[in-house]
């Protein structure tokens, strides 16, 4: 049973993990809390679905064009609805779940309420420490990796992630420095919305596409999130690989009772925050403000 | 003085068109999820209704020929209960329905009964298999009488039909597989109507020496199930009996293929009844099987032509939601025998007809459901080989094929 935790928690780990790292960076650097992120997730899945299975483009294509594809509507979305309303908060909030709301209901009419599968990138199985892994679930744990580390090296070795986490730490000092906050956020939100745009395609192989996946993911995400510490990158990760295995975990233990691995995960949330009202790695509130 | 006599006459002219006087269609409300594959199949299923009726000249009521008008009712039910009470009671009060039928998602069409009883309208429903459905026909007889349920049979009876199956495939693996006690995992989504059956199978299948090595129940919407699947495995489980309405039924069928597990999935997996199964599980949904109610097989002798005809009209096969035809025609059928649609005349009739539909020979309870018996209203029961869903059971049926099992 051990394997079986430990191998199912790294996969779902990894997913979560580009989730909530692209939705944290977003917040940590433009103060945006982004509804609509696991609806890029899901728009991206879709966007697979239709090149690959419709369009009959080849898997090495499809992967990046739909991811592009993607970016590039984020960047309209940011540019035509939350910008004009980003310092408002609350209204940045509604926008994005409008947003969300338009994409599933655009995808409804277009695909229906049909679910829909993507063919595995790689066929067949191999055997880790006695557990059955997908070739495909091994390809999203590499994929995962390798964003993550791509995603560290850019904000922590080039002069455009430096700029980001100006932005992140304090908007006005990054204002008097010379850099274009709003340029940077915008880079911010395309670089967040790639993450959860190559979430979406390594996952859709696995999962099931349909209208309303983007709700699910959402809501732990938010709980990953919160438990690591909003804003911070290195909590969001950290979250990502503690719901992870407490699902996989809750899955093992009380078989009978799976559907609970959701409340469970949140409930560690809500424990940790009474604990640490800032999350694990986030920034004390009042010295936030 | 022309215009004195004109006024009053366009006025009343005014009044017998708004009276709908001249209306002579028979308007059925045609009521499901649109956007979903349950509420295109009752759609489907009422247009073939509507146009072989009107091809013939309409249903004769009391020596007059009325046409069949359907509307289509979107109750959007899957994602919102009150969005389909408002449907259904714009269904009534605008589109001024004679009948109602359709609904799908059981707790949507225990809310959309309610309101349909307070109209006193015939409501016959084609989908929701919830028993408390029935029991208010029981329970209350004057409110509820106006309610039958034309498809499916009710969860109780659904569940016979799954232990019959059940014992089948247990039999066969007993044979093949020289597995005296075959093991059975039990895997259900968490939801309503699937606790019942839960409760059943945990008592009876000891009784028919078979062992439940488990009980997961994943989240009605879970995209992954690959760590209950690994336990299954490890408790070398030969059927998983599966009980799922949801996408859950992909997402187990296609992980169970990639993880290359040995066992069989039986059970209810509606998601398996349709077409786009194999392609959803990306053609890994091998050996998944699950009761249904049509294929190319003598269920009645109607059922092969309708198949076929849908077939060739929509390009895919009907689903059980598409008894919105057979409703349609049972409800033809009282009508040119009492010649009215008067709900309150039409109840005794239904409740004394036998109607051979296409996926059913119909006979009512007290409760106003199916009387259940194997070959009539049980359904088949169909498993995916290699892209095809074959039928396999009941056995007595003409037309059904072997049940295979996964390779060991």
């Amino acid at each position: 049973m051990f394997q079986d935790i430990l191998v199912s928690g790294l996969v779902n780990s990894g997913v979560y993990a580009l989730l909530a790292l692209g939705f944290s960076l977003i917040f940590g650097v433009a103060r945006i809390v982004n509804i609509a992120h696991t609806a890029f997730y899901m728009l991206a899945a879709y966007a697979l679905y239709g090149l690959l299975v419709i369009a009959k483009v080849p898997f090495l294509l499809a992967i990046p064009l739909a991811v592009a594809a993607v970016v590039a509507l984020s960047l309209v979305c940011y540019k035509l609805v939350i910008e004009p309303v980003r310092q408002h908060e609350s209204a940045v909030l509604i926008a994005t779940i409008a947003l969300a709301l338009i994409f599933q209901e655009s995808l409804l009419v277009a695909f229906g309420g049909s679910f829909r599968g993507i063919p595995n990138a790689v066929e067949g199985v191999v055997s880790i420490i006695g557990v059955r892994v997908s070739y495909q679930r091994l390809i999203v744990l590499v994929v995962v990796a390798i964003t993550l580390v791509a995603t560290w090296y850019l904000l922590n070795r080039t002069r455009l992630g430096l700029a980001i986490r100006t932005a992140a730490n304090d908007q006005e000092i990054a204002n008097l420095m010379g850099i274009d906050v709003s340029r940077v956020a915008m880079y911010t939100v395309g670089i967040s919305v790639a993450l959860a745009a190559i979430a979406g395609v390594v996952v859709a192989p696995v999962f099931v596409v349909d209208p309303l996946m983007w709700l699910s993911p959402l809501v732990t995400m938010l709980a990953i999130v919160v438990l690591g510490g909003l804003g911070s990158l290195k909590g969001s990760v950290i979250g990502a690989f503690i719901i992870g295995y407490v699902e996989a975990i809750t899955v093992f233990a009380v078989p009978s009772g799976s559907y609970l691995k959701g409340a469970v995960a949140l409930t560690i949330m809500i424990v940790v925050l009474l604990i640490r009202p800032e999350g694990l790695y986030g920034v004390v509130f009042e010295e936030e403000r | 003085m022309i215009r004195k006599l004109l006024l009053p006459a366009v006025a009343a002219l005014g009044l017998v068109f708004s009276q709908g006087v001249w209306s002579q269609n028979i308007k059925f409300a045609i009521l499901g999820p649109m956007a979903f594959v349950q509420g295109e199949n009752h759609w489907a299923g009422a247009e073939m209704a509507r146009d072989e009726i009107n091809k013939a000249g309409g249903i004769a009521v009391g020596g007059a020929k009325r046409m069949v008008e359907i509307i289509k009712i979107d109750t959007n039910e899957i994602q919102s209960v009150p969005d389909a009470t408002n449907a259904i009671e714009r269904a009534i009060s605008r589109d001024k329905a004679d009948f109602l039928i359709g609904g799908f998602r059981s707790e949507a069409v225990i809310a959309m009964q309610e309101v349909a009883m307070d109209n006193k309208k015939l409501f016959m429903g084609v989908g929701a298999a919830a028993f408390k459905l029935g029991q208010n026909v029981e329970q209350n007889y004057e409110r509820y009488k106006y309610w039958f349920r034309a498809s499916p049979t009710k969860d109780i009876d659904l569940a016979k039909t799954l232990f019959a199956v059940l014992g089948s495939v247990a039999e066969q693996i007993r044979k093949d597989l020289n597995r005296p006690v075959p093991k059975v995992a039990i895997v259900a989504e968490k939801t309503a109507w699937t606790e019942g059956l839960i409760k059943a199978a945990q008592a009876n299948l000891p009784k028919m020496n078979m062992e439940v090595v488990g009980l997961w129940q994943p989240s009605a919407i879970a995209t992954d199930v690959t760590a209950e699947l690994s336990a299954i495995k490890r408790a070398n489980a030969d059927i998983v009996f599966t009980i799922i309405s949801g996408p859950l039924g992909i997402v187990l069928g296609r992980q169970m293929g990639e993880l290359e597990l040995s066992a069989v999935a039986w059970g209810i997996n509606v998601e398996a009844q349709k077409d786009g199964f194999w392609q959803a599980t990306a053609g890994k949904g091998n050996y998944v099987s699950t009761l249904d109610t049509y294929a190319e097989v003598e269920t009645t002798p109607k059922t092969i032509p309708f198949v076929r005809a849908f077939k060739a009209r929509f390009n895919k096969s009907p689903i059980y939601t598409a008894a919105t035809y057979d409703a349609i025609m049972a409800l033809k059928q009282v009508i040119e025998q009492t010649g009215t649609i008067e709900a309150e005349k039409l109840i005794p009739a239904i409740e004394k007809s036998e109607y051979v539909g296409t996926g059913a020979i119909a006979t009512y309870d007290n409760r106003h459901d199916l009387v259940w018996a194997v070959g009539k209203t049980s359904g088949i029961a169909v498993e995916w080989q290699d892209g095809q869903k074959v039928p396999f059971w009941p056995p007595g049926t003409k037309g059904m094929k072997p049940f295979k099992l996964p390779k060991h």
